[in-house]
């Protein structure tokens, strides 16, 4: 479910597993409840540094996503934010699946609509940064 | 750092006049997986050498658990505390596997018996063979499974990877993932393969000319640095002289890159006045960090 990060992205390797947690919680792969991989063994399965893995269950069970049990290990929240997450993610889906279509029926290649996202959202982390 | 396993301070040695090390301020995070990279002589064995006591500092301090590199009784400390790996692989190839590994482990009061079964077993290294007949791949994972089971809190490997297959490699790469969140042992690890420290590291030094340029959490270099593409109306100007973090500018026509070690903001922030029509920032790998830290002025084309 967890799978290995791409270190070349020059995204924090913590960021990527963070991503992949949330968005197997929104596509419902994950549930709350439901018990994630140790630190120790989700380290040596992607081949990656334990310190690292610790790094994003600490940033996730900061965010309310998961919960940290000492000694039985980490569990999908069953809190609010975990559960928005999942109805969150659904209910934008078909947002997104229309812009896709028009965009296609304009003509446009998967690769130029790829771009055009990209590009937006690359404008939108700036309008935040200078917010901030 | 107080919580530091290497620290060095304005390290300095010279050989015959040549500087190895000009001035290397390095430190280590006890249990982390620290990546060491630079060209080939940036300094890198020759920080080993010192920190292990095998060359004295011409000037500047070393130390390891807290203890001088240079004074020999604490030397013995840390070597007693230390496995280290060299590129050179040294093994005696007179004997055969198991009886290389029961030599080494009578001279470790603190040899992990459970270990060797764990890595004997993962590593499949033939008992019976001559060590001189073993693979390149079987003599750096015996060398490896010597310096993980002696019990020692720090791994010194130069080089662990070097003429390894991709499989050996990651099985190499596992061991010391594994093995460090296990023991709780720090990992120094250096190298000019960037892929392993980009893949298990979780802080970095980069050093060049025996000066460190690049040292921290890998995680937070991998968020500081970012490429920014402005492109203007006309031709773009000449930089953005004074802002800070700036590593290396190019312009091109009406597009001005810039890469910077502190984040996108800024740069954006003072490029507002110079009215871009378009802004793009751009993740930057760990290849991409060390050729643009390593290549100084020249590093300008790879922006």
């Amino acid at each position: 479910m967890i799978f290995k990060p791409n270190p070349s992205l020059g995204v924090p390797i913590y960021l990527q597993l963070m991503e992949q947690v949330k968005h197997a919680i929104e596509t419902g792969a994950l549930r709350p409840g439901d018990q994630l991989p140790g630190i120790r063994p989700l380290a040596e399965q992607l081949v990656i540094n334990a310190n690292t893995v610790a790094k994003a269950y600490r940033e996730l069970e900061h965010e309310g996503v998961i919960e940290l049990k000492h000694g039985a290990g980490a569990f999908v929240s069953g809190s609010e934010q975990a559960q928005k997450l999942a109805v969150k993610f659904r209910s934008a889906q078909p947002l997104v699946t229309s812009a896709v279509e028009r965009l296609r029926a304009r003509g446009l290649s998967d690769e130029e609509i790829r771009r055009m996202f990209e590009a937006e959202l690359a404008g939108f982390r700036k309008a935040g940064g200078q917010g901030g | 750092m107080a919580d530091s396993i290497i620290a060095t301070a304005d390290l300095r040695k010279s050989y015959e006049g040549v500087e190895a090390l000009a001035g290397l301020n390095l430190t280590v995070a006890r249990g982390s997986i620290c990546g060491l990279l630079g060209r080939n002589g940036a300094g890198k064995t020759t920080t080993i050498k010192v920190l292990l006591g095998m060359a004295r500092p011409t000037s500047g301090r070393a130390s390891v658990f807290g203890l001088a590199a240079d004074a020999e009784q604490t030397s013995v400390e840390i070597r007693r505390r230390t496995a280290f790996v060299s590129e050179e692989r040294d093994l005696y190839d007179s004997m055969t596997v198991e009886q290389l590994i029961h030599f080494t482990a009578s001279f470790y009061p603190r040899w992990r018996k459970d270990l060797e079964q764990d890595y004997r077993r993962k590593f499949e290294l033939p008992a019976d063979r001559a060590v001189k007949h073993l693979s390149r791949g079987g003599r750096t994972k015996l060398a490896l499974l010597l310096a993980l089971c002696s019990g020692a809190e720090l791994l010194i490997l130069d080089e662990p990877t070097s003429g390894l297959d991709p499989a050996a490699t990651e099985e190499v790469l596992q061991s010391l993932v594994s093995h460090a969140a296990r023991t709780e042992a720090t990992v120094l690890l250096s190298t000019h393969q960037l892929t392993d420290v980009d893949q298990i590291a979780d802080h970095v030094a980069i050093i060049d000319r025996g000066r460190t340029l690049v040292v921290g959490a890998l995680d937070d270099i991998r968020a500081g640095y970012r490429r920014v593409q402005l492109v203007f109306d006309g031709e773009a100007p000449e930089g953005l002289p004074g802002v800070p973090g700036i590593v290396a500018t190019r312009r091109q026509g009406r597009v001005l890159t810039v890469l910077s070690s502190a984040g996108a903001d800024r740069i954006i922030d003072e490029a507002q006045v110079l009215k871009p029509v378009s802004v793009d920032v751009l993740p930057v790998t760990l290849k991409e960090i060390f050729l643009a830290t390593v290549a100084g002025e020249g590093g300008n084309a790879l922006v």
